[in-house]
């Protein structure tokens, strides 16, 4: 070989392990990555202290855009946010498509479940990774399953394991489960049944919630509700009121007003997430800050899933050392890819149904109570797996 | 020197009493320094200090304490003698570790919040430079000939080795993720950097800026999840390397020359930072879950002792 081609060899091998110390712009590959977001009216919840953000879940990718370009800078990447929020699902749809056109195979998606499946679907989406930032449904991570749809979340069978895990070590196994009327409501309560089922926790009284009140904010408003409440759990002998009402509806107005006085946990009270503002391990308390002084707002669970879509973008184009949208998908389904979300643990994609794996949090509004998985739940590979969907019964077969 | 003059040195030297060493803890949630004496081990002082105390450094004559008040954003200086804190310095926003100058003249400080090393002029009390790093930085080690600084971020996952003279950014080296800790050998021909959600410690080669080996961690009945590394103490002599794994709740023992881990050993619960004893015989251990700071005999690899110190224990630290 001549020297000449040997030393040149020797010098990409030393570029190779020291990374160049300062990136030029114009020499920077560039990774582009949008936030498809369906713009929802988000109902008013019933709580007047927590009004839903406009910028629920943006924000989130906003921030780890910003962490994105700050580790970029050491080698020679830049990273771009496109912002598509639409109105209708039309509207995402075409955006959708005219973004593929542009060249954009990266995508963090912020859509309801039908919407998600619909974009995964379109011939244009064949090379695009979308990383599913906010949706819970377990349906997206079984039958209806997409090769090319990762989920940042935990579905809601992760949010009921590691509630019935946590009710199990504290023996309190007996529960009234309570469910809102909306689809989602009853997908939560669904969610509880099967892993009540699977904790051995007796579901001593399945009860919808139906009760309207003409207005409870008004002066004397209260007394109608305690009376609602108290006749609604007469004579149910359990130890804790599950509560399915995602959109904060009512949940809230349950505590304190039963007839026997017992805790609330599920969509209200105790709450399993996967963030929580009053979350500090692991070093959260530093997310928790950065996020404040962006946003000027708590960090919310959406805006912590698309965080995480945004940084998973980042670590495969870092760590797979590559820019190409194809590559860092691969990247992402592989076995070295791991994401540093905050929770200790390091976090992967199931590779039988796209799910990140992830500890999940038990918190109510001022305090972090616990975090799932529970000791002794034990598993043959990881503990993150007693969560959820394991391998042997997942109904994803991808496609 | 006149000789009866040096006679008279010596005398004067072996005439002051032999204090005990001291050993310092930060208590991150209380706000307090613990003051152990090194051999009854008793507390002998709890000292109140600014806002979320967290990495915690000696200064170069032995006889100041610089403190990293985290949330407090600045750094105090407590004298030792007196139990005082007797100067504060600016330090950037959110500062969390830092490194002193082997002069004795600077500090070297990591402001997680801003993405930046603050570079502290100890005399003159002011920040003269700021060096942008990757996000969250945190680990921090100079090379004993001072010239080269290296600084972990976590968020980044990178070792970014800075020239102290320029203090330009002169590589970057990405390790797993996490990265809390930069470790120099001795003779400053490599870097150890744990990774605390990756699970492994990097040796860096500090000439190549390369990672030359990866230790990994397994310690049976404990969920890997849990095995988080953080501090890093290597011995006088180079041969043995201790690292603190965090929630396994358990030191390793790695011989510093093969890489490999002989032993773990079970310590308090969240085990952090760690620090010699003067003569090396002792390693101590602060243990953030558990309150505690524990006592490993180095020569026979074991576990002696456990002693209460202050809420969330985070650096350690001993003074002659």
């Amino acid at each position: 070989m001549p020297f000449g081609r040997f030393a040149a060899l020797a010098m990409i091998g030393l570029a190779m392990s020291a990374l160049p110390a300062r990136a030029q712009n114009q020499t920077d590959a560039r990774v582009d990555i949008a936030y498809l977001a369906l713009a929802v009216k988000r109902v008013v919840p019933l709580s007047y202290l927590d009004q839903p953000p406009a910028d629920d879940g943006l924000q989130g990718a906003r921030l780890a855009l910003a962490d994105n370009v700050t580790t970029g800078k050491f080698i020679h990447q830049d990273y771009h946010l496109e912002e598509a929020i639409e109105p209708d699902p039309a509207a995402v749809i075409d955006h959708f498509k005219q973004l593929v056109g542009q060249g954009y195979r990266n995508f963090v998606t912020d859509l309801p479940a039908d919407l998600l499946l619909k974009v995964a679907d379109l011939p244009e989406a064949k090379d695009a990774t979308l990383l599913n930032a906010t949706a819970t449904d377990d349906r997206l991570r079984g039958a209806d399953c997409r090769a090319g749809v990762l989920h940042m979340l935990p579905s809601r069978a992760m949010l009921a394991d590691a509630l019935m895990q946590y009710l199990t070590i504290k023996k309190w196994q007996r529960i009234l489960l309570v469910s809102g009327q909306t689809d989602d409501d009853k997908a939560y309560a669904e969610a509880m049944r099967r892993s009540a089922k699977k904790f051995q926790i007796r579901i001593v009284e399945d009860k919808p919630w139906t009760f309207v009140p003409g207005a409870r904010r008004t002066d004397t408003g209260h007394f109608q509700i305690e009376a609602e409440v108290a006749r609604f759990t007469q004579g149910i002998s359990y130890d804790v009121l599950v509560v399915a009402d995602e959109e904060d509806n009512f949940g809230d107005d349950l505590s304190y007003r039963m007839t026997d006085p017992r805790p609330v946990a599920g969509t209200q009270g105790l709450v399993p997430t996967s963030w929580a503002r009053p979350f500090e391990q692991w070093g959260a308390t530093q997310l928790q800050n950065r996020f404040l002084k962006q946003a000027g707002r708590w960090m919310t669970e959406r805006d912590f899933g698309a965080w995480m879509a945004v940084r998973a973008f980042g670590e495969a184009a870092t760590r797979g050392n590559t820019t190409d949208p194809i590559a860092m998908g691969r990247f992402m389904h592989g076995d070295e890819f791991e994401l540093a979300a905050f929770k200790g643990a390091r976090l992967t994609f199931r590779p039988w149904d796209g799910q990140l794996r992830q500890p999940v949090l038990l918190a109510d509004a001022r305090s972090l109570v616990s975090v799932s998985p529970q000791p002794g739940f034990e598993h043959q590979f990881s503990e993150l797996d007693t969560l959820g969907y394991d391998q042997p019964e997942t109904t994803c077969h991808m496609h | 020197m006149p000789y009866a003059l040096m006679v008279l040195a010596t005398v004067l030297l072996l005439a002051v009493p032999a204090r005990a060493e001291q050993i310092l803890v930060s208590n991150e949630k209380d706000n307090t320094i613990t003051v152990l004496d090194g051999e009854s081990l008793k507390t002998i002082k709890t000292v109140p200090v600014g806002a979320r105390p967290r990495g915690i450094v000696l200064s170069k004559d032995g006889k100041s304490l610089y403190i990293c008040a985290s949330d407090a954003d600045h750094i105090e200086v407590l004298d030792l003698a007196t139990y005082e804190v007797k100067r504060v310095l600016p330090s950037g926003p959110d500062p969390e570790l830092f490194t002193l100058s082997p002069d004795g003249k600077l500090l070297y400080v990591s402001n997680e919040n801003d993405n930046m090393v603050s570079v502290l002029n100890i005399a003159e009390g002011r920040i003269d430079t700021e060096i942008p790093v990757g996000v969250e930085p945190e680990g921090m080690g100079v090379s004993p000939d001072g010239k080269v600084l290296v600084n972990t971020s976590e968020t980044t996952s990178m070792a970014h080795f800075i020239d102290t003279t320029t203090h330009e950014v002169i590589a970057n080296v990405l390790v797993d993720s996490r990265p809390r800790i930069a470790e120099w050998t001795r003779d400053g021909s490599k870097v150890w950097v744990s990774s605390e959600v990756g699970g492994s410690v990097a040796i860096i080669d500090a000439a190549q800026h390369k990672v030359i080996q990866k230790i990994r961690f397994d310690i049976p009945g404990v969920p890997k999840e849990s095995i988080q590394p953080v501090g890093v103490a290597l011995t006088e002599d180079g041969k043995t390397a201790f690292v603190a794994l965090g929630p396994a709740n358990r030191v390793a023992v790695v011989d510093a020359q093969s890489y490999k881990v002989e032993k773990y050993l079970l310590v308090g619960q969240r085990v952090w930072h760690l620090a010699f004893s003067g003569d090396g015989k002792k390693l101590y251990t602060t243990n953030g879950v558990s309150n505690d700071v524990s006592v490993i005999d180095v020569p026979d690899l074991k576990v002696t002792k456990s002693v209460p110190v202050g809420q969330a224990p985070w650096g350690v630290v001993v003074a002659p």
